[in-house]
């Protein structure tokens, strides 16, 4: 299941402060940084997103997530490191080919929505376009089409302040895919609303992701967002990445203390998957087939009431079963 | 902590004891001879050598003020055109009229439906209530002829500004040559500028328009270049990832984003510059400062009063217009539809121009309002005064003396018997107490070079003047404020006199203060304390408004009365706020009074003033600059002081 690297980084480093590049000859620890009064915003981070997967960096407020992914887009310059989208190292491209990819191939949407207060729904959504110079007629079609995938029609005259958070932030959402870019940078897109709409959200993103599949770097400071989410979770921590995993090994395996407190209140059944609890071989008269990512908390209730094991397969090929027993097992908490 | 008022008591008395009984040796007093630098010279020689020598390759100087002349003259010779001359065949007063100018009723269904885009009917009808009364007071054409300097005045000022402030904000280096400039720009004193330019440019409207234009363009550089850093990061950002190139990020993103707050900096342009055209005058200007100013200077009552008033008709037109668009910007656009249905008022505007304009070639009156139906209220102003100073006149002259002769004259007396180096010492110790070393050697870096003018007795003066009008304005604006912030009602029609007074250009202010008390420092005084009292009064009652609820809440329920919490609680926490109105009073204070060298004072405004008479830049840029010196030294001074308190008050000491 390992897909083809969109977007990787190499010992990618931000400090701020008077003289970073002096300091960044010699691999400086954290304390040597703030010593000599520096911030390391971003510190030593190599990664890889595989296309078409949701990548989530979470960590706590002031860690570094939204340097990082400025590092990534290159809107912050990185202190060093390397930058490889498609295999294209960004940090040496020209000013001509970064405003190239970012209007082709980049999608960012803003905690604050970073909406233009001037302009109208329709006009906002069409910016992109517009910058790229394309008439007006068509830069408004297209817009339309995004406007109608976020579910805001109808609104397409009004104007930013006129809408409530969760709209606008529809607006931002459309705003970034009306370029079709492969790569979608989104930072905290949902920490500015309230509870009931973040929810409503996060399902709204999940279906547009269901149909664009895109390359996505997702930010959170909001773990149980990160865990709906992610396909995989990059946990940072003053700066530095503390552990990259899928949602399950992150709360099955935790590296260090401080991954462990975030993971200590989350249910199993959010994260565990049927893959992991199958054993061998397949009895016989299964109530189905599901597959093996799927979250035991999605499919339990099923499996329960059906009473029966349920056949597990990956990839079109069954590697197993499933019991209702093991099933209940993950939900009470017992075994793993 | 006894240690330091103690130190402070010393010294004032020792000052005290010097100025009264000691006999000073030559050079203690003021500063001697060998000190002084002939800055003067050397400024009058630089300025020569530029006008009569420097080049750039084949480009002399003088052609680069020809030029810079030349693109100043042409849209201000439009603007006369439109306003005041029509376009016209031959010279002076034989020239025949081919096409009017813009007829009064256009100009005021002009101001009429501009108020009423800005905001409301109700502002279009004062817009224009107040054109009318130029017409019927027969200020008509001087009005028009200061509003073309405005209407080419602000576009330059606010291109300019705007230009520099982007400029700023892009290159960090731009931002860091600027600033030191703009400061000393605000502090040299109106008149200061006026000596350069008249030299390079002669006498005339194109030098009092770029006197102005250079005079009303710094704070639009601030204002661009914090509208600018206040654009949320994340909107930057979003125009760089959508691929704005620079171009048009600036153009589509920041400008249109920071539009609301550049529009305060725009109101700002237009109402320096409608202060500096009115002082241009001085050199060459024409229009209502003109008239006021030969008022001034034939002691015509009546007639300074008219031109006066015309200038508060056509401020209080261009502050009510420039803010209300300012809140405007950024609002809900324009209806749909063809060009003209959506710009009803345009259309309206531009057919009431072409209809009147060929009406008026039949009948006169709707083309310049008739001089029978003017109204001059000259004899009214004329016989008030004169009823006033016959009937008051001992009152009057009492006050005077009085204030004169107990209060000004011996602070004036002891500040001119201070020996120079204790001035200097204690500004010094002033400095290094309330802002550190650097501020310490800011101090005597100011003062030595006072010192070295060769213009300490000015300074004394100077410092004199400052000081009795600034104690005054704050002893009235300070309790002005605190009623002002007691009661709405209060807050109310002193916030309205308040925003009256400060739209005033401050020429105007000369006017009923030479008719009450002649001219001499008491005139001088009040004038200066009637144009810096609003500051006062603002900073007060906006700091007493904004001492947290709860902590008032706390005084009521701990039982404290209304005088107690006034006095224990808002002032006080006020008193950082009234501070920096202290410092803005002494600003304005210090601006004033070169302007009011016009009523015969003897201070470094007097310098300036003759300086401008005689077109000596060197005598009049030194004489500015110890102006810039004093307010820059007072100003950080104070600004410490106040921040000081903020830090004690925020300590929770
Ligand atoms: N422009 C900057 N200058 C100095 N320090 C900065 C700057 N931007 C961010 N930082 C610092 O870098 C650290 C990481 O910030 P940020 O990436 O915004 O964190 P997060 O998005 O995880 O809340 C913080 O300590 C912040 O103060
Ligand atoms: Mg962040």
């Amino acid at each position: 299941m390992t897909r083809p690297v969109k977007l990787a980084c190499r010992h990618v480093w931000k400090i701020y402060g008077p003289h970073p590049e002096r300091l960044l000859g010699n691999a400086p620890t954290l304390e040597a940084i703030r010593a000599s009064g520096h911030v390391g915003a971003v510190r030593d981070v190599s990664l890889a997103v595989g296309e078409g997967e949701i990548f989530v960096i979470m960590g706590l407020s002031g860690s570094g997530k939204s340097t990082l992914v400025r590092c990534l887009s290159r809107l912050v310059e990185p202190t060093g490191g390397e930058i490889l989208y498609d295999g294209e190292d960004l940090l040496k491209a020209s000013p001509a080919r970064m405003i190239e990819i970012r209007r082709h191939h980049m999608g960012m949407v803003f905690q604050h929505f970073a909406l233009l207060p001037h302009l109208t729904v329709l006009e906002n959504v069409a910016f992109p376009l517009e910058v790229q110079g394309l008439a007006r007629a068509a830069r408004e079609a297209r817009a339309r089409e995004v406007i109608g995938l976020v579910g805001l029609q109808g609104r397409e005259g009004h104007f930013p302040r006129q809408l409530s958070g969760g709209q606008q932030q529809r607006v931002g959402i459309a705003r970034s895919l009306a370029v079709e870019p492969d790569l979608w940078f989104l930072d905290e897109p949902f920490s500015a609303l309230d509870p009931l709409i973040r929810r409503e959200m996060q399902e709204e993103f999940l279906r547009i992701q269901k149909q664009l599949k895109k390359t996505i770097v997702f930010i959170t400071h909001d773990f149980d967002e990160a865990i709906r989410l992610a396909d995989h979770i990059a946990i940072m921590k003053d700066g530095a990445l503390v552990q990259v995993a899928s949602p399950e090994e992150l709360v099955l395996a935790p590296a260090d203390d401080y991954v462990r407190a975030f993971t200590a209140h989350v249910s199993r059944a959010k994260v565990i998957t049927l893959g992991r609890i199958a054993t061998k071989g397949v009895p016989a008269g299964v109530a189905g087939t599901l597959p093996a990512e799927a979250r035991v908390e999605t499919v339990a209730e099923q499996v329960v009431t059906a009473g029966r094991p349920f056949a597990v397969e990956r990839e079109g090929a069954v590697i197993g079963h499933v019991t209702p027993q093991a099933v209940i097992d993950v939900l009470i908490g017992r075994g793993t | 902590m006894r240690l330091w008022p103690a130190i402070w008591a010393a010294l004032a008395a020792a000052a005290l004891a010097l100025a009264l009984w000691a006999r000073l040796p030559a050079g203690w007093l003021w500063p001697p001879q060998a000190m002084h630098l002939p800055m003067a010279g050397w400024i009058t020689a630089g300025m020569a050598w530029l006008t009569d020598t420097a080049a750039i390759g084949p480009v002399t100087f003088k052609d680069l003020t020809r030029g810079i002349a030349a693109v100043i003259e042409a849209p201000y010779d439009a603007a006369r055109v439109l306003l005041v001359d029509g376009i016209t065949e031959g010279k002076g007063r034989k020239a025949t009229v081919l096409v009017p100018p813009l007829s009064w009723v256009a100009v005021t269904v002009a101001a009429v439906a501009l108020g009423h885009y800005a905001k409301d009917l109700a502002l279009g009808l004062l817009a224009g209530a107040l054109m009318l009364y130029l017409a019927v007071f027969d200020q008509w054409d001087s009005a028009m002829v200061t509003l073309a300097s405005i209407a080419i005045a602000v576009p330059l000022g606010v291109a300019g500004g705007l230009g520099l402030g982007i400029a700023a904000w892009r290159w960090r280096w731009v931002e860091r040559v600027l600033s030191p400039v703009l400061d000393l720009m605000q502090t040299v004193p109106t008149f200061a500028y006026l000596v350069p330019v008249l030299v390079l440019f002669g006498f005339g409207p194109v030098s009092a328009l770029l006197a102005t234009v250079i005079y009303a363009m710094p704070p639009m550089v601030r204002v661009t270049l914090v509208a600018l850093r206040a654009v949320p990061s994340e909107i930057v950002d979003f125009a760089d990832m959508a691929g704005c190139t620079q171009t048009q990020r600036m153009r589509k993103v920041m400008l249109p984003v920071a539009l609301p707050d550049l529009m305060v900096g725009v109101n700002q342009v237009i109402m320096l510059s409608l202060n500096m055209v009115i002082i241009a005058s001085m050199i060459g200007a024409g229009g209502l400062g003109a008239d006021v100013l030969a008022s001034l200077r034939r002691l015509d009552i009546g007639g300074g009063i008219e031109s006066g008033l015309a200038i508060t008709a056509l401020a209080i037109v261009l502050d009510r217009l420039g803010q209300a668009l300012a809140a405007k910007a950024g609002g809900v656009r324009a209806a749909e539809g063809s060009w003209p249905r959506r710009h009803p008022r345009t259309v309206l505007v531009l057919a009431v121009i072409l209809a009147s304009g060929v009406l008026g070639l039949l009948v006169p009156a709707v083309q310049d309002w008739p001089k029978d139906w003017t109204v001059t209220t000259k004899p009214f102003w004329a016989d008030l005064m004169e009823w006033i100073n016959v009937k008051y006149y001992e009152q009057l002259e009492a006050l005077r003396v009085w204030v004169l002769e107990h209060v000004m004259l011996p602070v004036k007396g002891f500040l001119l018997a201070l020996p120079w180096p204790l001035v200097v010492g204690v500004a010094t110790l002033a400095g290094w107490r309330l802002g550190g070393l650097r501020l310490a050697a800011l101090a005597v870096a100011l003062g030595l070079f006072l010192a070295a003018t060769g213009l300490w007795e000015q300074a004394m003066i100077t410092l004199y003047l400052c000081g009795v009008s600034v104690a005054i304005a704050m002893a009235l604006g300070v309790p002005l404020g605190i009623l002002a912030a007691s009661s709405e009602r209060a807050g109310k029609v002193i916030g309205t006199v308040v925003d009256t007074l400060q739209t005033l250009p401050s020429f105007v202010y000369l006017i009923p203060v030479v008719m009450l008390f002649r001219v001499g420092d008491f005139s001088a005084m009040i004038a200066v304390v009637l144009f810096a009292l609003v500051p006062a009064v603002k900073y007060t009652a906006h700091g007493l408004r904004s001492v947290p609820e709860e902590l008032v809440e706390a005084g009521v329920v701990s039982g404290a009365t209304r005088w107690q919490i006034l006095r224990k609680v808002r002032l006080p926490m006020a008193v950082p706020m009234i501070l920096l109105g202290l410092n803005q009073t002494i600003l304005l204070a210090l601006s004033m009074l070169v302007i009011t060298a016009l009523v015969g004072t003897r201070d470094l405004g007097q310098e300036v003033y003759i300086a401008l008479t005689k077109a000596d830049v060197g005598r009049g840029l030194v004489a500015g600059l110890s102006v810039a010196a004093i307010a820059i030294l007072a100003d950080r001074l104070i600004g410490a002081a106040a921040k000081d308190a903020k830090a004690r008050l925020e300590g929770g000491t």
